[in-house]
């Protein structure tokens, strides 16, 4: 064994990121198509010795809902989720974000699959964790075409959650309510503060010193590889083989009705 | 009851139908949904609760729906559906975006024959901007307290496959709560399944408390493999490489129509 520390995967930085932004959680929910951060949420599992509780949307093994899709949304009314991921064709510096389409709503140029559970969870999941790969003024924008869920909301209106975060290709934002503005917490290794001026769309507050974004601690890596990869090729094969090199086991079936 | 063909048991889906479909983990009748698009059906109100995948796209290319109530529609890990992209830029597909728990809400209002359910959430958002049907309400038990009232939806029709059904109607649907949620809000349900169980499906009590009574059931038919090439929960895995086929076809409209020669005109084995 040597002492050298293992080459990091960008995914696996990006994962471990999203990890310490989890922090100290009951229940942390992942939504479709979100690989990375089901990465970091099942890594933060790991590390807590199964606390928080993860659900996985499209997983038979690691969710306990059994009644129905409308169990994840009632489960965020009565404040049982914590933690939950959403992202954005479009995201502006407001933190609206777009899920819908861009141009006029009525004869759009460009049409993404729609907003999901975002106009209810963005508002009652206290901490939700915006995640864009792409970090470009197509995706950063100085304001989104259509709000599928706005980043704040008047006082009068009911608003326990919100974003937190927003973790992309380049960097780490955390996103202060109170001034309903990102603010830039670190830069990923490999990138500077002017090229994620360069490709942002919107205003940012930054500090005079940015740090660079940790790297993932060996144990992290270890347990990532290990442990939770072969855990993610169930909902998500295609990544699982792609980062972690998974090979889905050969599917037998499971009779859960006696013949 | 029994129908004695998957054509049969869809023949009452007529053109203009509000239909209700489940998202692809709970039991997509895809063996149905070729069976209506050979049939030509048109012009039909697709309700996909509360998202779609491969369902709604190959019925939107296939021109078989003028309106669309979801929450969302994309092929999953394999990117857009690009049916369903073309039709909303081309001006061909009137959409209804909504939210998936408020689909959910909207049908839990036709279940419980309210005219509304409260949501939280929307206030300041387009989706509601857009969504005239839709209204902001005074919590009438609070001060100052907005909320959306959504109406109850009551589909014609609810439309879905599962594993296991017996002669008196009754479907065994699992963990899959919101198939029953579908056939409490629709006027009427139609079911394919894997396959039919001799005994009674509510007399076995650990099965009971899983199984939509077939009171709401209109027909059932028999469709082994009813779902592909989509999964088929605790059963069969989706058919990926069928699907990354198709996404790869679907792109044009042409690979679209070979597409629909090869696997929906042309009549399969079962």
């Amino acid at each position: 064994m040597s002492g050298a520390p293992p080459e990091v995967r960008d995914e696996e930085l990006l994962a471990d990121t999203i990890a310490r932004l989890i922090g100290e959680a009951r229940h942390v929910a992942i939504g479709n198509a979100s690989p990375i951060p089901a990465t970091a949420a099942l890594t933060a599992r790991a590390r807590g010795n199964g606390r928080p509780t993860v659900s996985l949307l499209g997983s038979r093994r690691h969710t306990f809902f059994n009644d129905g899709g409308r169990e994840l949304f009632d489960c965020a009314g009565q404040g049982r989720i914590d933690v939950f991921f959403l992202s954005g064709g479009e995201i502006d510096g407001e933190g609206n974000i777009n899920l819908v389409s861009i141009g006029d709503y009525d004869k759009p140029t460009v049409r993404f699959p729609g907003s999901f559970g975002s106009a209810y969870l963005y508002y009652v999941v206290p901490k939700v964790i915006l995640f864009r790969l792409e970090h470009s003024r197509r995706t950063l924008v100085p304001r989104v075409s259509f709000v599928s869920a706005p980043g704040t909301s008047a006082p009068n209106v009911h608003r326990p959650g919100g974003p937190v975060a927003l973790v992309t290709n380049r960097c780490l934002f955390a996103f202060e309510r109170a001034r309903r503005r990102f603010r830039l917490e670190s830069v990923h290794p490999g990138h500077t503060v002017a090229e994620v001026i360069e490709h942002t769309g919107f205003d940012f507050d930054r500090p005079d010193s940015v740090p660079v974004t940790p790297a993932p601690s060996a144990e992290t890596i270890r347990l990532m590889r290990e442990t939770v990869a072969p855990q993610l090729a169930e909902v998500y094969p295609q990544f699982a083989e792609r980062v972690f090199g998974i090979r889905r086991a050969g599917w037998s079936p499971q009779g859960a009705i006696g013949a | 009851m029994l129908a004695g063909s998957i054509e049969e048991a869809v023949a009452s889906i007529a053109d203009g139908a509000v239909l209700v479909v489940p998202r692809e983990v709970s039991g997509v009748a895809m063996a149905a949904t070729r069976a209506l698009i050979r049939r030509r059906v048109r012009r039909l109100h697709l309700v996909a609760l509360p998202t779609s995948t491969l369902q709604a796209d190959l019925l939107i290319g296939a021109g078989c729906v003028a309106t669309l109530e979801t929450s969302a529609v994309s092929l999953g890990e394999l990117g857009p559906a690009p049916r369903f992209t073309a039709a909303i830029l081309g001006g061909t597909l009137r959409m209804k975006d909504a939210t998936c728990p408020a689909l959910y809400a909207q049908l839990q209002a036709a279940e419980k024959g309210v005219p509304f359910m409260p949501l939280r959430g929307l206030i300041g958002s387009d989706v509601l901007a857009h969504r005239p049907d839709w209204r902001v309400i005074e919590n009438p038990f609070g001060a100052d307290d907005p909320i959306v009232a959504l109406p109850a939806l009551a589909p014609d029709v609810a439309l879905f496959h599962a594993a296991l059904a017996d002669r008196d109607g009754n479907v065994f649907i699992g963990r899959d709560r919101e198939l029953v949620l579908m056939a409490h809000a629709a006027a009427r349900t139609i079911v394919t399944v894997e396959r039919l169980s001799d005994g009674n499906l509510l007399e076995d009590p650990a099965l009971a408390a899983g199984t939509l009574a077939g009171f709401y059931v209109e027909s059932v038919a028999l469709a082994p493999r009813g779902a592909w090439p989509l999964p088929l929960a605790d059963h069969y895995p989706a058919d990926t490489a069928h699907l990354a086929d198709y996404a790869r076809l679907a792109a044009t409209a042409e690979g679209f129509a070979r597409y629909l020669d090869e696997h929906v005109h042309e009549r399969r084995a079962a």
